[in-house]
């Protein structure tokens, strides 16, 4: 509660200090609830991004999750030059996908994905030339383009959410006639363990990272912007602070370090830290007069209106005890996550888990070979000994996951209603309200399976709605 | 290829360092400062007393889930953790058997019946206590003695022949009182009065909590709640409230009984409201009941009422607090 009220106000970027060399930040901004588990970051965290060796293949799936189905406009046997669109969304959430390479589609069909699903995918082998698509060019006077036409720069540019969950950028970006929104706030906390993708980002490129927040500022129209970094990345808060200072253009962009503490980097809990607002239960962010997004979209944006790039590429953390040589790499979006562990030196020892993101929200993957998305920030290998799940024991009701619960919810007794399917109760216990961060499971003592369970409760009511809505109109 | 031998399991693929064992285990540690002080000031029939609980309660465990063809759970120590308490809420000279009786009754009936860890409504060990002096109502309560220390002798002798009566059994029947407490604070907080096996000293009990909290096993939420809630009702009744907070079986049962994890309200609000509905139940029954103590009952009552608080008492979610912007 302290720390809410410290953070009400963001403060001037001069007078909010660095935690640099054991000077803490104030105010540092935090929220209730929530763990600190082991960082793990110091095998990557100061290692350049280094680019990617060319792969054998690339394989650009034609399902985005969130944003739905693309349809492909390419053919097999066709030749493609890195940056030509290939596909095309069909839904209004959708963006194109472009080709990482350039070389010949081999494939088009089904192929196995990370979630373990067999999707509908282009398979495009590259001719090691990485010829670049004409089409790909630098957008000039941006100063003189309407809000409407920066976002539709930025959805053609096929940019998602990077932080991993490929939220479509450009419907973030559309704000509803009414919505009164005063701040552009860019996640760099990075809260997953393991994971330095974003930091090395904010520390290689804080320029294009600044450049990216004042697009994004013109496109919804505000005048300020905060960066929140995790006060663990003192060099990353510093980076920024200086690429600030140095630029020319654009309204007022400042750097506030907040407490590291996981889940920092929910867009909810980031909110709450840097300006002291609280999403309410049910809205979005907008709502409280701020538009969220991560540090890695804005590198794409700025990208794609100085580069001339689409979203093709992005930064990956290969880290894990079952790696031989930790590395954060510049990937080929689809690249197989194989590839990019054998440029890491290969598997160090016996692998019992992949997974892509962080180990606290991340997805273990059911294969080496399964391809990269847009949204996988890190590739974790995790030793056999690491990966021994243990057998959950009976709920003790010590009340650790409500007294870490970040969103303040009751998971052990969520996860009651959930075995005994009372999906009403579930819903009346804000099973809904769930961030999925993990914070429950990775308390528990008895290592029960919460935050699974809620995930499913979550899935069941939204079934369930929907029936009903169904029901309802006919 | 590695591939077939890859392992799929949902997110979150860390976990923390505690995990139930762990805890129960603590809790342990916790209690042997106390049960140390109970047989230093009452000597080897103590000691009988905790193992025979340990031995009643371990032991009930693994036969009856051996009978019921259950998994054998008493690697998990929370049966170690019930035997302490169990021999701990008696009084020091029971009958070893009454004690081991005891610990299978906390088991058998209030734990396993009703679904074994986790699942059982009342605190097995109060249970125990409970059904105790029930059963046996002279034996389990003349087990009382003084620890044979001068104050204690002094005290005692100074006050009535009969030396089996607790401090709280001699304020209910108006031997001492008044105005003149304080004497009484020392001996009540060392422990080398009459009282239950664990229950006398303050200061080893203490200890013990400091311990817990400092692992954060337990929050200061229920002990203040019922410790303060006790003191202000005494208080208004014109008693001394330290003598009430150091008396009887308030420490050993605000710390280690009202605090078990599955008797007891799931979360912050609920916490308190349980800890002063122990509190105003053990002040009555000290100050109006037929009992000299409380405690064990308080709890016990409160017990019951944990579904209706969980159900009742709920903490506000995120961003409902901040609905007025």
């Amino acid at each position: 509660m302290l720390y809410c009220q410290a953070a009400r106000r963001v403060r001037p970027v001069s007078s909010l200090g660095v935690a640099y060399k054991g000077v803490r930040c104030m105010p540092r901004g935090s929220f209730r609830g929530g763990i600190h588990p082991p960082e793990n970051k110091s095998s990557t965290s100061g290692l350049p991004i280094v680019a990617a060796q060319q792969p054998s293949k690339v394989v650009v799936l034609l399902n985005m999750g969130t944003s739905g189905a693309l349809s492909s406009m390419v053919a097999r046997g066709d030749s493609v030059l890195r940056g030509q669109k290939i596909a095309d969304p069909v839904g209004r959430m959708g963006v194109p996908s472009y080709s990482p390479v350039s070389g010949k589609v081999t494939a088009i069909g089904a192929a196995r994905t990370g979630l373990g699903t067999l999707d509908q995918a282009i398979t495009i082998e590259p001719d090691g030339q990485d010829t670049l698509d004409e089409s790909c060019v630098p957008v000039e006077n941006v100063d003189k383009l309407s809000q409407a036409e920066i976002v539709s720069i930025i959805r053609e540019a096929g940019i998602v959410g990077m932080g991993g969950a490929q939220f479509p950028t450009h419907v973030k970006l559309t704000l509803p006639q009414d919505a009164r929104v005063d701040t552009l706030l860019i996640n760099g906390a990075e809260c997953e363990p393991y994971l330095t993708a974003d930091h090395r980002l904010m520390v290689e490129r804080p320029r294009d990272v600044v450049r990216g927040t004042q697009i994004l500022m013109k496109a919804i129209g505000v005048d300020r912007a905060v960066i929140g970094v995790e006060d663990n990345k003192p060099d990353a808060v510093e980076a920024l602070r200086r690429a600030i200072a140095e630029a020319t253009a654009g309204g007022a962009v400042e750097v506030a370090a907040v407490r590291t503490h996981y889940p920092q980097g929910s867009e909810k809990h980031l909110i709450k830290s840097v300006l002291g607002r609280e999403v309410p239960p049910g809205r979005l962010p907008f709502h409280v007069g701020v538009v969220v997004n991560n540090v890695g979209t804005a590198v794409a944006v700025a990208d794609r209106f100085d580069r001339g790039l689409p979203l093709i590429e992005r930064v990956v953390t290969v880290t894990g005890s079952g790696v031989a040589k930790p590395s954060n790499i510049m990937m080929k979006i689809g690249t197989p996550a194989i590839e990019l562990i054998e440029q890491c030196g290969g598997f160090a020892g016996d692998p019992g888990k992949i997974i892509f993101g962080g180990p606290m929200m991340g997805a273990a993957v059911p294969a080496a070979d399964v391809p990269t998305t847009k949204g996988t920030s890190g590739i974790l290998v995790l030793d056999r000994a690491e990966s021994r799940s243990v057998e959950p024991m009976p709920c003790i009701r010590c009340g650790r996951c409500v007294e870490s619960c970040p969103m303040r919810l009751e998971p052990a007794l969520l996860h009651q209603w959930c075995e005994a399917k009372l999906w009403n109760e579930a819903e009346a216990y804000h099973a809904l309200d769930c961030i999925e961060c993990g914070v429950c499971s990775y308390e528990c003592p008895s290592r029960r399976n919460l935050v699974q369970a809620i995930k499913y409760a979550k899935a069941e009511i939204g079934a369930r709605r929907r029936a009903a809505r169904e029901r309802g109109d006919k | 290829m590695a591939d077939s031998k890859l392992i799929v399991t949902p997110a979150p693929h860390l976990r923390g360092n505690i995990d139930t064992p762990t805890l129960m285990r603590d809790v342990v540690i916790a209690l042997l400062p106390a049960c140390v002080a109970g047989v230093y000031f009452f000597g080897v029939p103590a000691l009988i007393s905790l193992v025979s609980g340990v031995v009643g309660c371990v032991g009930a465990e693994l036969v009856f889930e051996k009978l019921s063809k259950k998994p054998v759970t008493i690697g998990d120590w929370s049966a170690v953790v019930t035997g302490l308490l169990v021999a701990m809420v008696l009084p020091p000279h029971v009958p070893a058997w009454i004690v081991v009786l005891s610990g299978v009754f906390a088991i058998g009936i209030v734990k396993l019946l009703f679904g074994g860890l986790g699942y059982n409504v009342f605190n097995p060990a109060l249970a125990g206590r409970a059904f105790a002096t029930a059963a046996w109502s002279a034996l389990a309560t003349t087990g009382y003695v003084w620890p044979a220390s001068i104050e204690g002798a002094a005290w005692a002798r100074g006050i009535d022949a009969v030396t089996s009566a607790t401090p709280l059994t001699m304020l209910k029947m108006g031997e001492i009182g008044g105005t003149s407490m304080s004497r009484f604070y020392m001996p009540l907080f060392l422990g080398n009065v009459a009282g239950s096996l664990g229950e006398t000293s303050a200061l080893a009990l203490l200890i013990g909590a400091v311990y817990l909290l400092w692992r954060t096993h337990i929050s200061l939420r229920i002990p203040m709640s019922y410790i303060i809630t006790v003191a202000v009702v005494t208080a208004l009744y014109g008693q001394d409230p330290l003598f009430h907070v150091l008396s009887g079986g308030l420490i050993l049962g605000a710390f280690f009984m009202a605090t078990d994890y599955v008797t007891s309200p799931i979360n912050a609000k609920g916490q308190i409201i349980f800890g002063i509905g122990c509190g105003i139940l053990t002040s009555l029954i000290r100050l109006f009941g037929g009992y000299p103590e409380g405690v064990a009952y308080s709890i016990l009552i409160m017990n019951a009422a944990v579904p209706m608080i969980d159900r009742f008492a709920r903490p506000k979610r995120f961003g409902e607090v901040k609905a007025r912007a």
